[in-house]
């Protein structure tokens, strides 16, 4: 038998017996990961905010090239940023119907989602494609330079939130709505949202303020 | 096809580099000639390299961690020795471009590839079992960050074969590191090797914060925690906010070397001192990152030999958070001859000597905590004294350097090197060996000889002094960094002087091997069956060494700080479970190792511009995630007969020592 404390774990009082880590219940489970994908997008934010202190500091610098005047057309950004926007709401609907548990209309409202969300990223790849061609790329200036950093990065994220769309309506046709399905799609919500107020951001501070101040 | 690779870029001409490939190729081989005889490649891949065990993987970050010491050591002698003998006539063995490789290695060596992993690694280890959970929180995610590293340190390595690594210096500063003055690989190898590591690094930082947050034992509460998990939540905090910087600062540096951008260009309205201000908004945290985790071990290892509880616990908790906090607002101390002007310079002055009070807190409750302690002089204590000592020289010479005045003067000399190796290796690194030497019976059930512990001490502790001591004088005497050539031969006897203190810190570094290979060798004899070899206070005392793989068969309540001292202290009789319940626990899985494959061929690819590979490399990795999201066979049940038979094999085992 034991002969002194030291042998084994703590006893737990048999009453006040609460399980923990991977015992805990499925919702439990689900918590937590929704927690850290929030803590992961706080970092995705040190991320943004960093190119938004990047492009700050370096939009003046136009080096004698285009100024964001000159080449932003607010009405088609206005467009973009309103596809992008509409993606958000029917996303909601898309999640409100995976609640429900309603198979066929959270694959609509997603695939709904994925077209404006590609429509979004196929107006911002006409207008980076447009401005290369007018001699206005990243090698231009320093603020194109700018520009081209942090609206690319957002773009980059979109592209990967349209992968994530497309495997989430391949999951849910699998496996319908268990657990590991749902927690996914409320981590995808998370982030696509995210994605729209960052867009929030970039179209006030570099095209609304942009073709204000740098005209 | 093979982009800018050619059979070029290997460089036979230089025995040096091709006699280190050599060994290291023959070296690997000897290596897996032995698994390959003791027939253990199979043990290899089930135990450690598809584990999700956090021990595991903290044992392997920890090994990563030392064999890259040795070779960021290796860069270290090269330079001494290079310096001590090239003055006046003599121009020394290492050619400039490749002794700037050395010095630019050794620095991302020593900070990226032997501190991170050894931080990541003690983390692993010892957070889960002091708040008394299974697994963390990602256990997936956690094998994919070791892998992660593991790719970054692989491809530094690779580059001292094939191509070259940077000529930079460490922090890689613009314009030298731009496309125009380094045209060759060496910034991509940096580049890509820091990216994919730093990648491990940011999910490490988010896999302990939300373990540390949300799986602690019932009962623990936040000002209950051991102190190093403490010091691991902080040091997880300033990983989250920080590493996304450096991610973006190398993005961006790629940029202008990929696509001709104009970030950090001096033409075309670049800024080169935004590159400065991005890196070390990142670096200054990044230095808290290496030092509070040690703070955190030498507060546990002087609370265990002094047999006390911790002086001042809440002082210690604010005191890491305060220096959570304030390691942010001090930046711009790493580069006040920029010219931002009096009032800033005065501001980031002061700022950065405020971060010695939390500091001064800390030493003095490490003080009061052995005063009238009944200490036990081990290896881990003696780390501790000798930090102790060390580190509040390092610390004045830093609120020296804090000065604007004085650093106008320093900046950029030896002084400034002598000062941070000072914190830095009297710092970070006396904490991690300490708890090399602490937590070594909790991972492998047997300790470490002390007698050899103790003599690497005091070769690391001498030989620093002899060798670090002269690089003040030589700063003050107006020596820079970096430095090929000495034209001044005042200088040598001081270099000399340097390079005995470096031989005796070999010394050092060999006694640490031998102490590995004679205690693993001594296991038999060394045996801890207990699982308390130190009459410890935390809860990561209380388990079998080396702790099951569940770790808790039942998860421990818990009542304040100290929790299993206060449970011995009380003679609460200690006793199986009434009933064992079965258990939940992650599958192994292969994906963080292949993932981090297809990564390393996609780093490999982007530096030598072979588009194919890294095109395949990207979607091979981006495809083993989505294959792994569509795999629903991650996690087993432990039946709870399986639960109890470990349970009493090991009652069995403590019970016939403590007869």
């Amino acid at each position: 038998m034991i002969e002194r404390p030291g042998e084994y774990s703590l006893r737990a009082p048999a009453a006040a017996h609460h399980d923990h880590g991977h015992e805990h219940g499925e919702s439990e489970a689900t918590s937590t990961t929704v927690f850290g994908f929030w803590v992961y997008l706080m970092s995705d934010c040190v991320l943004f905010g960093t190119l938004f202190a990047v492009y700050a500091v370096l939009a003046p610098n136009t080096a004698g090239g285009p100024t964001p005047g000159e080449l932003f057309e607010l009405p088609f950004v206005l467009t973009e940023t309103f596809l992008l926007l509409f993606s958000s709401v029917t996303f909601g609907y898309g999640m409100l119907a995976a609640r429900a548990g309603r198979r066929r209309a959270t694959l609509l409202w997603l695939a709904v989602t994925f077209a404006f969300g590609a429509g979004f990223l196929g107006m911002e790849l006409h207008e980076f494609g447009k401005f290369v061609a007018e001699g206005a790329g990243p090698q231009r200036s320093a603020f194109l330079s700018g520009f081209f950093g942090l609206v690319g990065t957002h773009g980059i994220h979109v592209a990967a939130g349209l992968a994530w769309i497309v495997a989430m309506m391949a999951q849910v046709v699998l496996y319908g709505f268990e657990e590991a399905v749902l927690r996914r799609l409320m981590c995808l919500s998370l982030f696509w949202h995210f994605l729209d107020v960052v867009w929030i951001c970039v179209f006030t501070i570099v095209y609304l303020l942009g073709v204000l101040n740098h005209a | 096809m093979f982009g800018k690779l050619t059979l070029d870029a290997i460089p036979f001409h230089d025995p040096i580099i091709m006699g280190a490939g050599a060994g290291v190729m023959l070296g690997g081989l000897a290596l897996a000639a032995l698994v390959t005889r003791l027939g253990r490649w199979r043990w290899l891949w089930t135990e450690y390299i598809t584990s999700v065990d956090h021990k595991k993987i903290g044992i392997m970050y920890i090994v990563l961690a030392l064999v890259m010491l040795l070779r960021g050591f290796a860069d270290a002698v090269m330079m001494r020795t290079h310096q001590m003998i090239a003055v006046g006539e003599n121009t020394g063995y290492l050619p400039p471009e490749h002794y700037d490789q050395v010095f630019t290695a050794h620095g991302v060596i020593m900070i990226f590839f032997v501190a991170m992993p050894f931080v990541a690694g003690l983390t692993n280890l010892i957070v889960p079992l002091q708040i008394g959970a299974r697994d963390v929180a990602y256990p997936f995610l956690n094998s994919l960050s070791f892998w992660l590293t593991a790719s970054g340190a692989a491809l530094v390595n690779v580059s001292l074969v094939v191509g070259e690594f940077a000529k930079t210096g460490w922090a890689a500063y613009p314009p030298l590191s731009g496309i125009a003055y380094s045209p060759d690989v060496g910034v991509d190898y940096y580049i890509w090797s820091l990216q994919i590591a730093g990648l491990g690094s940011l999910l490490t930082g988010v896999n302990f914060f939300v373990t540390i947050l949300r799986m602690r034992a019932p009962g623990m509460k936040l000002m209950e925690m051991p102190i190093f998990t403490w010091s691991a939540l902080c040091t997880n905090v300033l990983i989250i906010a920080a590493f996304p910087i450096l991610t973006v600062t190398l993005a961006l540096l790629g940029m202008d070397r990929y696509l001709d951008a104009h970030f950090f260009t001096n033409d075309l309205g670049g800024s080169q001192m935004m590159y400065v201000n991005l890196f070390w908004a990142w670096g200054h945290p990044e230095v808290y990152i290496l030092i509070l985790p040690a703070f955190g071990i030498f507060s546990e290892v002087t609370a265990t030999f002094s047999e006390k509880r911790l002086f001042g616990y809440r002082f210690m908790v604010w005191a890491l958070v305060g220096i959570t906090v304030l390691s942010f607002v001090v930046w711009l101390h790493h580069f006040f001859t920029m010219g931002a002007g009096a009032n800033v310079n005065a501001f980031f002055g002061i700022s950065t000597m405020f971060i010695a009070i939390p500091t001064g807190v800390k030493v003095f409750n490490w003080l009061f905590t052995m005063y009238r302690g009944r200490l036990h002089f081990t290896p881990p204590l003696l780390w501790t004294i000798g930090f102790i000592v060390t580190f509040a020289i390092g610390g004045m010479t830093g609120v020296l350097l804090a000065m604007p005045g004085a650093d106008f003067v320093l900046h950029n000399s030896l002084f400034l090197v002598a000062h941070f190796h000072n914190v830095i290796i009297g710092g970070a690194l006396f904490g991690y060996l300490a708890g090399l030497n602490y937590w070594f019976p909790k991972a492998f059930g047997f300790t470490l000889d002390e007698r050899l512990g103790k003599a690497s001490f005091w070769c690391w502790l001498v030989g620093f002094y002899i060798a670090f001591m002269p690089l003040y004088a030589l700063g003050l005497m107006g020596m820079t960094r970096r430095l090929n050539h000495i034209a001044d031969p005042a200088w040598q006897p001081w270099l000399i002087a340097a390079s005995v203190g470096t031989a005796i810190i070999g010394l050092g570094v060999v006694l640490t091997v031998v102490q590995l290979v004679v205690s693993i060798r001594n296991r038999a004899q060394r045996l801890d069956l207990t699982g308390d070899p130190w009459n410890g206070r935390t809860l990561e005392w209380s388990m079998a060494s080396p702790p099951p793989f569940y770790n808790f068969a039942r998860i421990p309540e818990v009542y304040g700080i100290d929790s299993w001292n206060a449970s011995k202290a009380r003679g609460e009789q200690i006793s199986p479970p009434a009933d064992y319940a079965d258990i939940h626990m992650p599958r192994n899985t292969a994906v963080g190792f292949v993932i981090s494959g297809f990564l390393t061929a996609f780093g490999f690819a982007m530096v030598w511009h072979i588009w194919w590979l890294a095109i395949a490399g990207a979607l091979g990795a981006v495809a083993s995630f989505v294959w792994r999201a569509f795999d629903r066979d991650v996690d087993y049940m432990v039946p709870a007969a399986e639960v109890r038979r470990i349970e009493e094999a090991h009652l069995v085992r403590a019970g016939g020592e403590a007869r």
